[in-house]
């Protein structure tokens, strides 16, 4: 497909006026970061954000990042590393999933709420963002949070913004919290097992206080990932061994962690779902996710399953996003409780009071 | 008196009896209160200086009952002011003469443990204590621990996202928060989250989270749980000035080690607690207690890496704790520093929150703020994530004295924000930092927050006059009352 860039502002007052004409003409606008989300199947002018780009400020010893939305992500992410710090909550690749070619921007990363593998341990991005400053469907510039660890001033609408794909509002700046990168880890593999083995697993190490930062199963192997300072990690890892010995687990240190986090197993083609399920659950949904003719894996110790097949997961578990259409019909979000929904619908009209942001992009 | 709450309803006022009538009739007879001898235990919460009876009182004991008594509440127009333990120091609880307080202690019970997924379910008139009570058998932990959790609620904790001593490591309510049973003012019980790692649709739970009681009433609550840890231990560490100790703060967050918690007093506190608590702290500008967790190893090594990260700096005192007993010690004073605080005088308890680079200026200005207002204050707080809690001391009986501390107070949070900072990082707006909202957001960053109000809440009936400036909100606490009265 290829992207025409109609409008792409280079500073926020540029957007905010933008903004401003198309909720007065009522003109929708696809928000692009990098084009590598979500598939946006609105037939309208694209609003780049590239050219909002750039690190505002870095503190590592605040740990703390304030940079523009279309920042591309690896250059943050090697900023960072210069410092010996990184985003804990390891934000995915999904180029080779969704078979984009652009280039991971910020913004899509917090516009998605986009978490990898450690998110089972550091949380979410939006446990990281700290502030935002955005413009909303009237071409208001507005902020909220700030640059501080802890703040409960006033209602936090960054919570609201992170995960809410343009719908909102257009991030202009957004604050994170770094954290320094753990500086040793290592892996403990279970080759040859099924996802109820794999689930015993997690279960048990993810019982133990020695925090687990990635607990997974792909192609009939179960990870465990461990992240600390090299005394920790030896004496956690013996632990591990000795309350799973009987699984035959393998210590390796080069686990493909990034593969996992980026979903690279299910590149290509086909329609791809993500589901978020309560662990214990997971084992059964992917017996019923295989019957219906496609292949699974676990992440987050079981919380999150990807779907690569046919069929509509929905039929037995409500919390499935449609990642990658690859020839699915019906929408990619699930639908919501009526009164959820209510209040999901009257924040958008408020927000956004002429449905100009990516409109219809989250309906179910 | 500097804060002003608006002028209540007199039309509510005078419907009392048919208002508590209508409680009565869809609730227990022990549920509704309306004795103005029993009312009158409802007047205040920690914001002590700020009082006024309700119309009623009404502790339901489900969610049923909750959103019985918020139909009949919201049908009839008649403000909500919830509330859970009463421990806030913003005055979040504090009522109105129109209002009815909607207490949630009575709602006790702890639904489901579900270790192997990780989360308890519980009622959220539940104390926090008693979440990590409930699983220390079974070996988990609830992690947000504000200082007033032995009294304090879960309700409260999501109203005003509760922090604590260890949420360095841990986060604070929002992100130990999985979901919630609310109940909303038209009566209607929404469900948002549950134990999967994110929302349906927006992050409706991350903005309820820390909404003081403005969107909803949250009945039920979903939290995240940890194993406990195999063992934690403090360290004392002592200095020649705040600014070192700021220093020595910001080089053990960026070495790499995670401590749980980083704790500050300054001389002040330091003197008030060593005539308290007697717990032989040294005789120095700033005392820094720094907690590791983890196996022996594990504490031994960090604890190393401490120690070499502070004697760059020259202490004056680097004191482990070699076993449990040294170790309640070091916490000893710390956690007896506001009780210590009290039997000096009156104080007033802020917690702005500030850049860690930023500790070391912001304590100096707020010295020279203090010989200016001539107030004496002391500095006891969370220095790991720069949420500060200067306590301004003053004397309630001298006319004049608390509202010269009001001032004090709002001066120091000025600063906060102006050096990059919050006016609150974890007791919440309330009506204590309501009138500064406009020193920290634009009118239409506070516009569009209250535009999220009108969403969950159209009729600005929850707690209608705190968090946002009356001047600000008055266009949308009128158009109900207007709508009502056509």
């Amino acid at each position: 497909m290829t992207v025409v860039l109609d409008l792409a502002p280079a500073t926020e007052a540029e957007l905010a006026e933008i903004i401003a004409d198309c909720h007065a003409r009522r003109t929708p606008l696809r928000i692009a970061g990098g084009g590598t989300r979500i598939e946006n199947p609105l037939v309208a002018e694209t609003l780049s954000l590239s050219r909002l780009s750039g690190v505002v400020t870095y503190s590592p010893g605040e740990m703390t990042l304030i940079a523009r939305p279309g920042t591309p992500l690896p250059e943050i992410q090697q900023m960072l590393a210069a410092e010996g710090q990184a985003l804990a909550f390891e934000p995915p690749d999904l180029r080779a999933v969704l078979g984009s070619n652009g280039t991971p921007t910020l913004g899509g990363v917090v516009a998605a709420n986009a978490s990898g593998p450690r998110r089972l341990a550091a949380g979410a991005c939006r446990d990281h963002l700290l502030g935002v400053r955005f413009v909303d469907g009237r071409g208001r510039v507005l902020k909220n949070g700030g640059r501080v660890m802890k703040n409960v001033t006033g209602l936090d609408l960054s919570k609201l913004l992170a995960g809410s794909h343009g719908t909102l509002g257009i991030l202009t700046e957004v604050v994170l919290k770094t954290l320094p990168l753990a500086p040793a880890r290592t892996t403990l593999a279970f080759p040859g097992i099924d996802e109820s083995t794999a689930l015993r697993i997690f279960t048990t190490a993810l019982s133990t206080p020695y925090e687990v930062s990635g607990a997974a199963h792909v192609g009939g192997t179960a990870f465990l990932r461990l992240e600390g300072l090299d005394s920790q990690l030896a004496y956690r890892r013996d632990r591990l061994l000795a309350l799973l010995a009987e699984l035959r687990p393998q210590v390796t240190d080069d686990a493909p962690w990034e593969a996992i986090r980026d979903v690279a197993h299910f590149a290509g083609g086909g329609p791809l779902w993500r589901i978020l399920c309560k662990p214990t659950d997971a084992p059964g949904i992917c017996v019923k996710l295989r019957a219906m003719g496609g292949d699974c894996s676990l992440d987050w110790g079981g919380g999150l399953v990807w779907y690569r097949g046919p069929g509509n997961p929905r039929a037995f578990v409500p919390h499935a996003t449609l990642v990658r259409r690859g020839g699915a019909e019906g929408p990619a979000f699930p639908p919501l409780a009526p009164a959820v929904a209510r209040l999901n619908d009257g924040l958008r009209r408020s927000f956004d009071p002429a449905g100009i942001l990516n409109p219809g992009l989250m309906d179910a | 008196m500097s804060i002003a709450m608006p002028t209540p309803d007199g039309r509510i006022i005078a419907r009392g009896p048919q208002i508590v009538a209508a409680l009565r009739a869809v609730l227990p007879p022990d549920a509704v209160i309306d004795d103005p001898q029993e009312t009158r235990a409802y007047e205040c919460d920690a914001l002590t200086a700020y009082r006024c009876p309700p119309l009623a009182v009404v502790l339901p004991r489900s969610t049923a009952e909750v959103a019985a008594a918020m139909k009949v509440c919201g049908d009839l127009g008649v403000p909500v002011v919830p509330r859970g333990a009463g421990t806030s120091l913003a005055g979040g609880a504090l009522p109105t003469a129109d209002s009815v307080i909607l207490g949630t202690m009575r709602l006790r019970d702890v639904l489901e443990i579900d270790t192997d997924n990780r989360f308890i379910r519980v009622q959220t008139g539940v104390t926090n204590l008693s979440v990590s009570a409930e699983l220390e058998p079974m070996g988990f932990f609830y992690a947000p621990d504000p200082s007033s959790q032995l009294a304090c609620t879960i309700a409260g904790n999501i109203a005003m996202n509760s922090g604590g001593a260890h949420c360095l490591k841990y986060g604070v309510t929002t992100n130990n928060l999985l979901g919630a049973t609310v109940v909303l003012t038209s009566g209607e019980v929404v469900e948002l989250g549950g134990p999967e790692l994110g929302p349906m649709g927006l992050d409706l739970l991350g903005v309820l989270c820390g909404s003081e009681g403005q969107l909803g009433v949250v009945t039920e609550a979903t939290l995240r749980i940890l194993p406990r840890p195999e063992g934690a231990r403090p360290v004392l560490i002592g200095f020649e000035s705040p600014e070192v100790a700021g220093e020595c703060v910001a080089n053990i967050i960026r070495s790499g080690v995670l401590p749980v918690a980083i704790e500050y007093m300054d001389e002040p506190c330091l003197r008030a607690v060593e005539a308290f608590a007697k717990a032989g702290y040294p005789d120095c500008p700033a005392v820094l207690i720094v907690e590791v967790e983890g196996s022996r190893a594990e504490i031994d090594d960090q604890i190393a890496r401490i120690r070499a990260i502070a004697d760059a700096l020259n202490p004056v005192e680097f004191r482990e704790s070699r076993n449990a007993d040294e170790a309640l010690a070091i916490w000893k004073g710390r956690k007896s520093a506001f009780g210590a605080m009290g039997r000096l005088g009156d104080y007033i308890c802020l917690d702005g929150t500030v850049p860690v680079g930023q500790l070391p200026y912001t304590l100096r200005r707020i010295g020279e703020l203090s010989r200016q207002h001539g107030l004496e204050v002391a500095n006891v707080f969370h220095a790991g994530d720069g949420n500060m809690h200067p306590l301004i001391l003053f004397d309630a009986n001298k006319p004049g004295d608390l509202a010269r501390a009001e001032a004090f107070g709002f001066d120091i949070l000025r600063l906060c924000v102006e050096v990059g900072g919050c006016l609150t990082g974890e007791h919440g707006v309330g009506v204590e930092k309501r009138d500064l909202m406009g020193d920290q957001y634009a009118p239409d960053d506070l516009a569009i927050q209250m535009q999220v109000k009108d969403v969950f809440d159209p009729g600005w009936l929850l707690n209608p006059a705190k968090v946002f400036p009356l001047d600000a909100s008055a266009a949308h606490r009128n158009a109900y009352r207007a709508r009502a009265a056509e």
